[in-house]
């Protein structure tokens, strides 16, 4: 199961956080004062794998985007990496060709994008197709709810 | 696609200056949040940036709590808010906005709204009461969407207690059409499944009509929670295993649609979900692994060598065939499979390949060595990663040969590792096997100076105490013990005269220790000089006050010649007035001790170690100055958790209008709060705390280590126990190594670097031949670790049951429950309602003696039962009857079938009184009675199954559940089946989880019959409280104790029997032999009266005669246990 996923600049911003499990703010807190310093000390050509306390922590650089996945020790790391790359995809099917700058101004929609695709720590759907078809919906809801017209675009 | 991400990103800097480029046509450039982010990057100090934030968080603040603001500008506000969080700034204000928006706001409003509230709030916020309606709400809407919202954010952040409220209408969208929401019904009931098993219980039908849905996605889904309840309970799935085959079949055959695969391969994260199913399923379980041979073998061949993921799908496959029952070309297959991981100049796979040998070189060793020189390069790989999980493998195979080689290479890794879990980690490595295969004295001691430095004071409790109790209690040989001490003893000094102020504290309190206890074996070393060395640690900064009680004590043990005795004046002066009491209390001991040296002989005797202690946890020799203090006015004492708890009740207060509608619990956090404060006073000090530790039952055996400041070795006692009792079984034979090896050793543990070679690959080879050592000559048993059979050096000396082990057991009784030693006194007492079958059955002269004299001092007995079984049998039948002290009346003679099923009563059982047996339920061809039977520790509920019909019945089932009890079968329990017109007899303990007045036991039975459907029939049973209710005997000291340390407690005034003078005794006579009640003393108008309920919760009760009614106050550690006994001290004194 995932435990939180976050994007970091390389400069150490938190572009997007997601905890997967409860957890205090304080530790969160930690929690990404931790995983930048780790992920940003690492060495090219290094794993794209760590420890942190019990967890494995997964990461992925995307251009000057980091990508940091932490999951449960028994997990599979390559399987980890997949979803982040699965998750960049979707990104860029939503953005056509993703920038940084895309998540920095819409990180709503990244939110949106992610909650389709993971839902409880674990996949939803693996579809790019489908999750895009249910952003779209989502997103082309007009105030009126008009809720017939919609439902053909989302589940048709 | 990466690549194009990269060329873009690259771009980013210029993109941020220029808002004209064409990748920043999407973005809201004009829009308030853009502005932010635009100053934002703009500014180039923190401060600058924190003042920019306060101001944009002050108007968003000014304009949210404005009414004039619609709902449309309260989504713009709110993503601006999220922003500001994500920056670090607090936005509180926000949150209960955030609430309102997901409330009031139309679907795309909402949706933000959501968004912000999963962000905002955590799952204690107290907020988040306010979102149950809206979820509600949503959850009922016609507007898929809308359900999608709030299904999404149920799974994300809904606690345990607020559950029960969403869990229906979650439940009734697995019935849904649109498989999309069905799909997230299923994931959001996993996660509740993870949060709070027991409340989705139910509905595991309803989970298995998800496995069959129709669409793959719900299928998908379901796996997560199936994968969750088969590793928890493997035996209850295994007739899915076929389904899980076959579905794996059809996925790596491309039966899916398209959209399921990812990069041209089917479903890889369905295929991994089942390949972990099935593994589970296959553990240990020949016949259910050989169903799935022939689909491993299929994906093995299919997953073909291109992409990372179907990486991901082999390791997968690897892991799962060397955990199911092996198959050899299957194991061979993926074995290959590791190979190409291993070797695959991917670090990422290299990474995997290691840790796929580390899982299986236990069982297949060779593996290990095919792969030898990829580990060496491993080992030195500039990834600190790849080098741990190197060390890892090697843990794995480590041996007595390569021992030293591998915990040299810990021990480098350990110098550079600044990670603090992986150093806990790899330290109790190290210590375990340098305990386990060290070659030599010098070895270990320093191995074990490495750790003890190394690992700090963060390292695990238990290794320091080991290696004391290692040291203390010896090995076979008296001369190799003698040697290790000394050794430890020259290591140590040589330690304290270098700096001393560098090393941990843990590490000092184990040095001083051992000089304390050893220092005498070198005999050219005085004491005195020992004694310097200590009292410069006294004056060290650093020191902890607790390392300097261990020193202090070691200084009692040394203070031997005028030279000894004047440093310890001079210390215990020092430290007489120190502000820390347990330090004063040391060095008050010490200056004592030090002037009278024959009391120091018999207070700390030389080598007294292995020598019993008895603790008086109760502490009651402090009783009298107890009672003085209260005499005096000093209020009671409260133990923390009381006191704990009367705050969290005055919280709970301020729920309590929500808690009406949904049930929240409360008590339950605040027993869990209670864990921690018990234990941390435990550390803090032993003098406050003597009424907590003695009574606590179970979590007792935790604070033995609040005992370690005694000085025997018992307080060393760690938690090791079992595993070295298994090692004492090996043949001794302490393992001498070939003398060459012995060198090698030596030359190792003196120099830490090893003598570089020229030629590096020959240092590689070497390097290979030193760790691979043991893998190659001898047999694979050997290199499993666990089952080493290797000689081991350091064994735990045999002991006799009466020495150690005795020793350790007398102390953690005394500590663990004062009930149950007393339970062993109480046996005696007891011989009026209870005999223990054991002894019926060994001596039937005695039982006879007994069952006259009882018969005749009650006076009736039972001849209706004396039936069917041998003399013996019937003997004990009597005392049953005649002993019965049960409220509940006897068997009536004209209930023919009772009586018939009662002969069927379990032999171990017929002992004990026992109630009336009640018919539970009843059909044409079965007939289900009970009865519950009292025994000194126990209850078992019997019940009987006859079947009344012509034919046998199969498959009998019977399951029973409780709220207030705890059921667990007694062994031989699950009936199969009955025979025609016979009777099965199953058992089941019980005890109180929630005391209540009556407690009920619900059930269900299921049963087949030769011809026609399964049928099942349902019943409940219910039980009295006082049935769990044994007395306890006790001192009038022990009552006093405890009776402070209880919380729950009940006042009432009961009417007295009225005999005259004697009343209270007559009242409580009564009391005594309805209710199974210990009478302690009665003193003038006062009585004091104990039980307990089982297994050993007391309960204390006091009464007083007083104006003609007795006033009675009931106190226990147990919520409810004194009202419910209340209530049947009255309804046994009325009936009266």
């Amino acid at each position: 199961m995932m435990r939180f996923l976050l994007l970091f600049s390389r400069q150490g911003k938190l572009r997007l956080q997601k905890w997967f499990t409860p957890m205090a703010e304080r530790e969160k807190k930690k929690i990404i004062r931790d995983m930048t310093t780790m992920v940003l000390a690492r060495q090219p050509r290094s794993c794209n794998f760590l420890h942190w306390k019990d967890l494995k922590v997964i990461y992925k650089r995307y251009a000057s985007l980091y990508f940091c996945l932490a999951v449960d020790n028994q997990e599979n790391e390559l399987l980890a990496l997949e979803v982040i790359h699965r998750y960049v995809e979707l990104l860029d099917k939503y953005f056509g060709n993703v920038c940084e700058l895309d998540i920095i101004f819409n990180f709503e929609k990244a939110y949106f994008i992610l909650d389709e695709f993971l839902m409880g720590g674990e996949i939803q759907e693996t579809s790019k197709q489908m999750v895009n078809r249910s952003i779209e919906a989502s997103d082309m809801l007009q105030e009126d709810d008009n809720s017939d017209w919609y439902e053909v675009e989302l589940f048709g | 696609m990466s690549d194009v991400v990269e060329k873009t990103l690259t771009a980013l800097p210029s993109l941020l200056s220029l808002d004209s480029q064409p990748g920043s046509a999407k973005l809201s450039s004009t829009s308030k949040l853009g502005n932010l982010i635009r100053g934002i990057t703009e500014l180039t100090s923190k401060h600058e940036e924190e003042k920019l934030i306060q101001r944009e968080l002050a108007s968003i603040k000014e304009q949210v709590s404005s009414p004039n603001t619609s709902m449309r500008q309260m989504k713009e506000l709110m993503v601006r808010a999220i922003y500001c969080e994500m920056l670090g700034y607090e936005a509180s204000f926000s949150y209960i906005h955030a609430i309102k928006l997901a409330q009031q706001g139309t679907a795309l409003e909402k949706r933000v709204g959501y968004l912000a509230v999963s962000l905002f709030l955590n799952e204690s916020h107290e907020l988040l009461l306010l979102l149950v309606n809206t979820v509600l709400k949503d959850l009922q809407s016609t507007n898929l969407i809308e359900v999608c919202m709030a299904l999404t954010v149920v799974s994300q952040m809904f606690p345990k207690d607020m559950i029960p409220a969403i869990l229906p209408l979650v439940e009734e969208k697995l019935n849904h059409q649109k498989e999309i929401i069905r799909r997230k019904a299923v994931l959001a009931l996993y996660k509740f499944y993870l949060i709070a098993p027991n409340q989705v219980q139910h509905i595991h039908n309803k989970f298995r009509k998800a496995l069959c849905d129709k669409d793959p996605g719900v299928m998908t889904a379901s796996l997560h929670i199936y994968l969750q309840m088969i590793q928890e309970n493997p035996e209850g799935y295994k007739d899915l295993t076929a389904s899980f085959v076959t579905i794996l079949k059809q996925v790596v055959g491309g039966k899916l649609p398209m959209d399921f695969n990812y990069h041209s391969v089917p479903a890889p994260w369905l295929q991994i979900q089942l390949l972990r199913i099935l593994s589970v399923l296959g553990k240990n379980d020949q016949s259910t692994s050989e169903i799935m041979y022939d689909v491993l073998d299929e994906s093995l061949r299919r997953a073909e060598m291109n992409h990372n993921i179907t990486y991901a799908i082999l390791y997968e496959c690897v892991k799962c065939i060397y955990t199911i029952h092996p198959k050899s070309d299957l194991l061979e297959k993926a074995a290959k499979c590791i190979g190409n991981f291993v070797l695959s100049p991917k670090i990422n796979l290299k990474y995997l390949g290691l840790k796929a040998l580390t899982y299986v070189v236990q069982q297949d060793p060779k593996l290990a060595l095919q792969h030898q020189m990829t580990i060496i390069e491993c080992l030195d790989h500039p990834d600190l990663i790849i080098k741990r999980e190197t060390l890892e493998l090697l843990f794995r195979i480590t041996n007595a040969q390569n021992v030293t080689v591998i915990v040299e290479k810990m021990l480098d890794f350990l110098r550079v590792s600044t990670d603090d879990y992986t150093t806990i980690d790899l330290v109790g490595k190290v210590a375990e096997l340098a305990e386990k295969y060290a070659p030599d004295n010098e070895w270990f001691i320093e191995t074990m100076n490495t750790v003890f430095s190394v690992g700090g004071d963060m390292m695990q409790p238990d290794i320091p105490n080991s290696f004391l109790k290692l040291l203390s209690e010896g090995f076979d040989s008296v001369e190799e013990d003698r040697k290790l001490r000394l050794f430890a003893v020259d290591s140590y000094v040589s330690l304290l005269q270098g700096e001393p102020g560098k090393l941990p504290q843990r590490f000092l309190q184990v040095i001083s220790w051992v000089l304390g206890e050893y220092s005498h074996l070198r005999a050219e070393l005085q004491p005195s000089t020992v004694m310097r060395l200590l009292s410069k640690l006294l004056d060290t900064k650093n020191t902890s006050s607790e390392t300097k009680t261990w020193v202090l004590m070691t200084m009692t043990k040394l203070c031997e010649g005028a030279a000894g005795v004047s440093v310890a004046q001079e210390v215990s002066e020092a430290y007489s007035s120190s502000l820390d009491t347990v330090l004063r209390q040391r060095a008050q001991e010490l200056q004592h001790l030090s002037q009278d040296s024959e009391l120091r002989a018999r207070v700390v005797p030389r080598d007294a170690g292995l020598e019993p202690l008895e603790v008086d946890s109760s502490l009651s020799f402090l009783d009298g100055f107890v009672s003085e203090a209260l005499a005096a006015g000093a209020a009671p004492y409260k133990p923390p958790h009381q006191r704990q708890e009367e705050l969290a009740q005055a919280k709970a207060l301020s729920l309590e209008p929500y808690g009406l509608s949904l049930p929240i619990s409360i008590s339950s956090c605040s027993i869990a709060d209670r864990q921690s404060p018990t234990l941390l006073s435990m550390s803090s000090g032993l003098s406050g705390d003597s009424t907590d530790l003695s009574h606590k039952g179970g979590s007792t055996t935790l604070k033995l280590d609040g005992v370690k400041r005694v000085w025997g070795k018992e307080g060393y006692l760690a938690q090791r126990e079992p595993v070295e009792e298994t090692a004492q079984v090996e043949v001794p034979s302490p393992f001498r190594s070939p003398s060459q090896q012995a060198e090698a050793d030596s030359s190792h543990s003196q120099t830490p670097t090893p003598v570089p070679t020229p030629e590096p690959t020959q240092e590689k080879q070497q390097l290979a031949s030193s760790l691979f050592v043991g893998l190659s000559s001898q047999s694979s048993v050997c290199l499993m670790g666990k089952s080493e059979s290797a000689p081991q050096r350091f064994r735990r000396k045999a002991k006799s049951p009466s020495s150690s082990s005795g020793a350790s057991e007398q102390i953690s009784n005394s500590l663990v429950s004062a009930p149950s030693t007393v339970d062993n006194l109480l046996c005696d007492n007891l011989l009026d309602t209870n005999i223990t079958s054991e002894l019926a059955v060994s001596s039937p002269t005695q039982t006879s003696q007994l069952s006259q004299s009882l018969t005749t001092a009650n006076g009736t007995c039972d001849v209706e039962l004396t039936d069917t079984k041998g003399s013996n049998h019937s003997l004990i039948r009597d005392i049953s009857v005649a002993v019965a002290a049960d409220p509940t009346p006897h068997e009536d003679p004209d209930k023919p079938k009772d009586l018939c099923l009662s002969s069927h009563l379990p032999a171990e059982l017929s002992g004990f009184s026992h109630s009336e047996i009640t018919p539970l339920c009843s059909n044409q061809s079965l007939d289900l009675s009970a009865c519950h039977v009292q025994q000194k520790d126990s209850l078992v509920l019997v019940v009987f199954i006859y079947n009344s019909s012509d034919s046998d019945i199969q498959q009998i089932l019977l399951e029973l559940d409780s709220d207030d009890l705890e059921v667990s079968g007694v062994c031989g329990s699950p009936v199969q089946e009955v025979g025609s017109q016979s009777v099965a007899v199953c058992q089941f303990s019980l005890s109180v989880k929630r005391p209540s007045v009556h407690v009920e036991v619900s059930g269900m039975v299921s049963y087949q019959l030769p011809v026609g459907t399964p049928q099942s029939a349902q019943f409940s049973y219910n039980l009295p409280l006082t049935s769990f209710i044994r007395p306890l005997t006790l001192s009038t000291e022990e009552y006093g104790t405890m009776w402070l340390a209880f919380s729950h407690d009940t006042k009432q005034n009961l009417t007295l029997i009225n005999e005259g003078q004697e009343s209270l005794a007559a009242t409580l006579n009564v009391l005594k032999k309805k209710l199974q009640l210990h009478i302690v003393e009665i003193i003038g108008l006062e009585g004091i009266v104990a039980c307990r309920l089982l297994q050993d919760q007391p309960c204390l009760m006091h009464c007083r005669v007083h104006a003609g009614t007795l006033a009675v106050w009931l106190r226990s550690p147990v919520p409810d246990l004194p009202d419910c006994l209340m209530y049947y001290c009255q309804r046994a004194l009325q009936e009266h």
